[in-house]
Parts: C-alpha cells; sequence; structure tokens
C-alpha cells in the first residue's frame, strides 16, 4: 500500500480510538491527559492504566499480523532524546494536551484552545527542525 | 467493562499510530522538515484521524450519555492563556529535537531502545515539573 493511504489508514483507527473512548467513557482521547493524570492518583485510574497498557502493547499486535512493529529507530543521542522527553512532558501538561488531545479530539470538536494550540506546536516543531538540520547542520552527539 | 474498554481503544490508538509511521521518529521529522525533503505523511495522519473523530463524535454526542458513565466530561476551559501557549510552544520544540509526542513515545518502549525509555522517563518527570507549576488552571481543561 501507499504510505500516503496507510497514513490514511492509520488516522482512521487513531480517530475510530478516540471515538470509541467517548462513546463508552464519555472522554476524549488525549495521551498526554489519560497517562500524566496517573502521576496525581487520581481515582478513576484503572481506565487510564488500561488505555496505556493497550498503547504500550500495540505494537506487538501489529508485529504477530503485519511481522513488524513499526518501532523506527531514534534519530538523535541519548542527552537529546533526554531534553526532549522533559520538554514534551513538561509542555503537554502546561498547555493541557498534546497532538492527540488537541491536535485530533480538540481539533473535531472545533476548540479554539485547540486550534491555537495545533498550530503553535506544529510551527514550533518545524522551525525547530529547520534550526537543527539546515543552520546548525545536525545535533551535536 | 471501563478498563475493557479503555484497553481496546489503547490498543487500537497505538496500531494505528504503528500502520501510520508515527512511531517512526524519521518520518515524524521529515513531516516537521519544511526546509527540506519534507514528507507529507502527517497531513493524511491528521485527516483520517481528524475527520473520523469529527464525524464520530457528533454520532456520538446524540446519545444522552457514555455507555457506561453518566454524562460526557468534554474539555470545558475556553480561555487561550499564557500557560497554554507556552505549554504549547515548549512542546513543538521537544517535538522538533526527537521527532516524539507523548502516544508514540509509550507506543515505542515495547521495543527496548534504551534512549526510548530514557525519552519517556524525561517525559514523566516534565510531566510532574508541570503539575507543580505555580499558574494552576481548572484540572478538567487536562486532555
Amino acid at each position: 500500500m501507499h504510505p500516503w493511504l496507510l497514513s490514511l489508514a492509520g488516522g482512521v483507527l487513531i480517530g475510530l480510538a478516540a471515538v470509541l473512548l467517548m462513546a463508552t467513557l464519555g472522554r476524549v482521547a488525549g495521551i498526554s491527559g489519560i497517562a500524566s493524570s496517573l502521576l496525581s492518583g487520581t481515582r478513576d485510574w484503572p481506565w487510564r492504566a488500561a488505555f496505556v497498557v493497550g498503547l504500550v502493547i500495540s505494537p506487538l499486535l501489529l508485529w504477530l499480523v503485519r511481522g513488524e512493529s513499526g518501532i523506527g529507530m531514534p534519530q538523535v543521542s541519548w542527552p537529546w532524546m533526554a531534553l526532549a522527553g522533559l520538554l514534551v512532558g513538561f509542555g503537554t501538561r502546561l498547555g493541557s494536551g498534546c497532538t492527540s488531545g488537541h491536535g485530533v479530539c480538540g481539533i473535531a470538536r472545533l476548540s479554539p484552545r485547540s486550534f491555537t494550540a495545533t498550530i503553535l506546536f506544529v510551527a514550533l516543531g518545524m522551525a525547530t527542525v529547520s534550526v537543527v538540520r539546515h543552520w546548525l547542520g545536525g545535533l551535536p552527539a | 467493562m471501563k478498563a475493557l474498554m479503555a484497553l481496546f481503544a489503547g490498543l487500537l490508538f497505538g496500531v494505528g499510530l504503528g500502520i501510520a509511521g508515527m512511531t517512526q521518529p524519521a518520518i515524524v521529522l521529515g513531516f516537521l522538515d519544511v526546509g527540506g525533503a519534507w514528507n507529507p505523511r502527517l497531513l493524511f495522519v491528521m485527516a483520517g484521524a481528524v475527520l473520523t473523530t469529527a464525524i464520530g463524535y457528533r454520532l456520538v454526542w446524540r446519545a444522552r450519555k457514555p455507555r457506561f458513565e453518566a454524562s460526557f466530561d468534554i474539555p470545558s476551559v475556553r480561555r487561550i492563556d499564557g500557560r497554554l501557549l507556552m505549554g504549547a510552544a515548549l512542546f513543538g520544540i521537544g517535538w522538533g529535537i526527537a521527532g516524539y509526542c507523548p502516544g508514540p513515545a509509550l507506543a515505542s518502549l515495547g521495543s527496548g531502545i534504551g534512549s526510548v525509555w530514557l525519552l519517556v522517563a524525561a517525559m514523566i518527570v516534565g510531566w510532574w515539573l508541570a503539575s507543580r507549576w505555580p499558574l494552576r488552571s481548572n484540572p478538567h481543561s487536562s486532555t
């Protein structure tokens, strides 16, 4: 299948998962919110933990069905992975959402907050890659 | 039953991420590289996910309540404030450095790649730090 079609199909599955969560539990499928609130000892942790478990074991299912997990190799060295993780964690909780909560569920709800956040994080992501690849000529190891 | 539904939703979500190419940081960084050999795949992921969710949500909301809860719990905060802008900006920079947003980062743990575990550990520290940030807004804004 053409990679663009694969991506479209993958997107549809992500959407179906979001719709399933809304239809059954009445919740938006925001990964950062679902996972990060597990840290605050919330009373409704079981469904959140179950969702994260599903997410974590999903490549195993892909591997069983398609023969490949779909997981690619990191592109930057470990200090940059650590810095990136810190920024992604801090930013998604401060901004109340990530690619899924704002970018998919929020835009689907036509939320002005989510439109704003999505435009901003995509723009900053693009700016970061441009600076790193075309000004700095890559990240130092 | 609630946990089972959530498990299935997480599984479906992760399979979608994998098929879409979101668990390959090279593809994600390729999409963000508008000044280089731009890879448009993420546009197709977004299109498929947003359209499906937009249509599906409206069908689901015709019901009075979700199947296993008393009511829909939908983020109600409308204010675009400094927290939202600063958070989205920092997230974008982190996303652009390594090509991982939270879902694909968690879904890549199973590979056993050490630096992915490091990224997820740092992400959890980031979540914790942000939860202690003094300017707390309504916790219900959390998606």
